[in-house]
């Protein structure tokens, strides 16, 4: 899993999806992999901005990373190379291999192997499924095809 | 100015959604002046002819694009056109290599006709000279005759002349040749679901996969669409309910990055992860610029969604003094789940997870009864952008293309009704679509 998919997921226990303590999930016994990748500097210009700053902070000293600033850059600081390659390395280049990631809301660890996580809950943490509460958005209609 | 498209004669209903989404794409405005499904020739309006080769560049379904120098529905009236668009233009061309050739559908002309009929151009005075391999221009004659299939369908009589001729100067090829670079017989890692090349690559442009965007396939299986998405130079994340399917058989080898690997893609490669759309991991924001899906719908591959079959309790199983769901290996328990229940989800979770103006797009079977037929399903958050329908012999399947809409802006689903379909514990008895098929 890479540093970047690690700011985008939260605790899979809908119950937790609330709590600020459920994100961002926490690596433990995490096994570390860099692997080159061609430099995208629109891509990491276009997912700044749905980065949380604070949680890839946390991410990148947990890993044993150099601090990041105390804040995103924004305007010019995107111009500046450097600061896109270094994004580049942690977000996209960095992976863990093996470990755990955990919730600190609930404590339940999701398995990461070969790369891999596993989100998937044991039946007493996952959620009984109801469509009645979804469905309320949703209608369907009769459409031909264009 | 007026181009002509020459498109491929299949996926009919895909053609006018996938040009549009390509003139989106390539950030122009595209006007269709005249388009028949049962024709290869498209007329269309574009700003210039950089915007032609942007357009036709990304588009899977157009075989190449040419600028219109005349029409008619015969020769008098071609020749005439072509003296009133293009006359100011013949010098220009007066001493270029160039080659003629006659291109027809669904008709026929023997070299003697075909000579005769680029002689009758002779009035333009090109003086070439002639070059049969790598003009520097090429012009095309094209001739549109009636096709048996529109014969059969609209019951319209086949005449001896063609209806509609043209004549164009090609500007560019299509990326219409990824078909085979991308094929499913050359592919290392598939299974019995992949999607086939050029409906995922289509797939893709539908929802505008391009450089700098993040794209997800919350079915990922072997990757089909993220491969797809990730050719156009988006970055993918993919998940499935069953990591088996992404990961594949050999020890130490993940088989969908071996097809991302065989094409040069692994820079586009984010990550692929196990987990139920119903309990998705993915944060609940706006994070994704497109996601291409085919969800299961139960016929090939099972849905299914984590959970106990009622009747049966949630139970925390001990062995050896551990939690079952802590030692290796464990497989969480499954249930059957609701055909319309999944497609809901997908669609609340698109708009929890797609940026303003992002796109999902969306595989779904239905049947060719009418009075069976499954509704599209609708949210006031998206905006429908297409359908388009590839049929098979008992049932056929559907891409519907959704945009999401910026805050503040509400499709109309008043004309959509409420369906639920959750009643039931047996994946029969939720799935409408599962029965009739095996009816069928």
């Amino acid at each position: 899993m890479k540093v970047i998919t690690a700011n985008f997921v939260t605790c899979a226990v809908k119950e937790c999806k609330t709590s600020p303590a459920s994100f961002p999930l926490h690596f433990h016994d995490a096994e570390l992999e860099q692997q080159e990748l061609d430099f995208q500097p629109e891509f990491i210009r276009n997912i700044l901005p749905r980065i949380d700053w604070e949680a890839l902070r946390t991410i990148s000293n947990e890993l044993g990373f150099p601090s990041l600033p105390d804040s995103k850059p924004e305007g010019d600081a995107l111009e500046n190379e450097q600061t896109l390659r270094d994004l580049h390395r942690l977000l996209l280049e960095t992976q863990v291999t093996e470990g755990k990631l955990t919730c600190g809301n609930c404590g339940h660890s999701y398995m990461i192997k070969e790369g891999i996580a596993n989100f998937l809950l044991p039946s007493h943490l996952g959620e009984k499924y109801c469509p009645f509460v979804l469905l309320d958005h949703i209608r369907f209609a009769n459409i031909l095809p264009v | 100015m007026d181009y002509l498209v020459r498109f491929a004669q299949l996926h009919e209903t895909f053609r006018r959604p996938e040009l549009q989404a390509c003139a989106t794409l390539a950030g122009v405005d595209i006007g269709i002046i005249t388009y028949n499904e049962y024709s290869p020739y498209c007329v269309v309006r574009l700003p210039d002819e950089a915007a032609a080769r942007a357009v036709a560049k990304r588009s899977i379904l157009v075989k190449d694009i040419f600028e219109l120098w005349g029409e008619g529905t015969n020769y008098e009236e071609l020749h005439a056109d072509v003296r009133r668009r293009t006359q100011h233009r013949w010098n220009d061309y007066i001493a270029v290599p160039w080659k003629f050739t006659i291109d027809y559908f669904a008709g026929t002309r023997s070299p003697a006709q075909k000579g005769e009929i680029i002689r009758s151009f002779s009035y333009m005075g090109f003086k070439g000279p002639i070059r049969l391999t790598n003009p520097d221009e090429e012009f095309f004659v094209m001739e549109e005759y009636i096709d048996d299939v529109e014969v059969a369908r609209l019951g319209v009589s086949r005449a001896e002349d063609p209806r509609k001729i043209y004549l164009s100067r090609k500007i560019a090829d299509s990326c219409r040749e990824n078909v085979l670079k991308y094929d499913l017989k050359k592919r290392r890692y598939i299974s019995t679901t992949s999607m086939d090349a050029e409906l995922s690559l289509i797939t893709a442009n539908m929802a505008l996969a391009a450089p700098g965007k993040l794209f997800f396939d919350p079915f990922v299986g072997t990757g089909s669409f993220i491969v797809a998405a990730s050719h156009f130079g988006a970055l993918t994340l993919g998940a499935d309910i069953d990591g088996r399917s992404f990961r594949g058989k050999e020890s130490g080898k993940l088989g969908i990055y071996e097809n991302f690997d065989q094409y040069g893609l692994k820079s586009k490669f984010v990550d692929t992860f196990t987990s139920d759309l119903t309990n998705t991991p993915l944060r609940r924001t706006a994070v994704l610029d497109g996601i291409v899906c085919d969800p299961p719908y139960g016929v090939r591959e099972g849905l299914r969604v984590l959970g106990n079959r009622r009747g049966k309790p949630a139970v925390n199983v001990i062995i050896d003094g551990v939690p079952a769901y802590l030692r290796p290996g464990f497989i969480p328990p499954k249930k059957p789940y609701g055909f319309e229940a999944l497609q809901n989800d997908v669609l609340n979770f698109a708009v929890r997870s797609l940026v303003p103006n992002g796109r999902l797009s969306m595989w779904m079977p239905t049947t060719n009864d009418e009075k069976t037929e499954f509704p599209v399903p609708m949210h006031q958050n998206l905006e429908i952008v297409s359908i388009s329908v590839q049929y098979f012999n008992t049932w056929s399947r559907r891409l519907i293309t959704y945009r999401r809409l910026p805050e503040g802006e509400l499709s109309d689903t008043t004309q959509a009704r409420k369906k639920i379909d959750d009643q039931g514990t047996s994946a029969d008895d939720l799935n409408a679509f599962r029965r009739i098929v095996r009816i069928i």
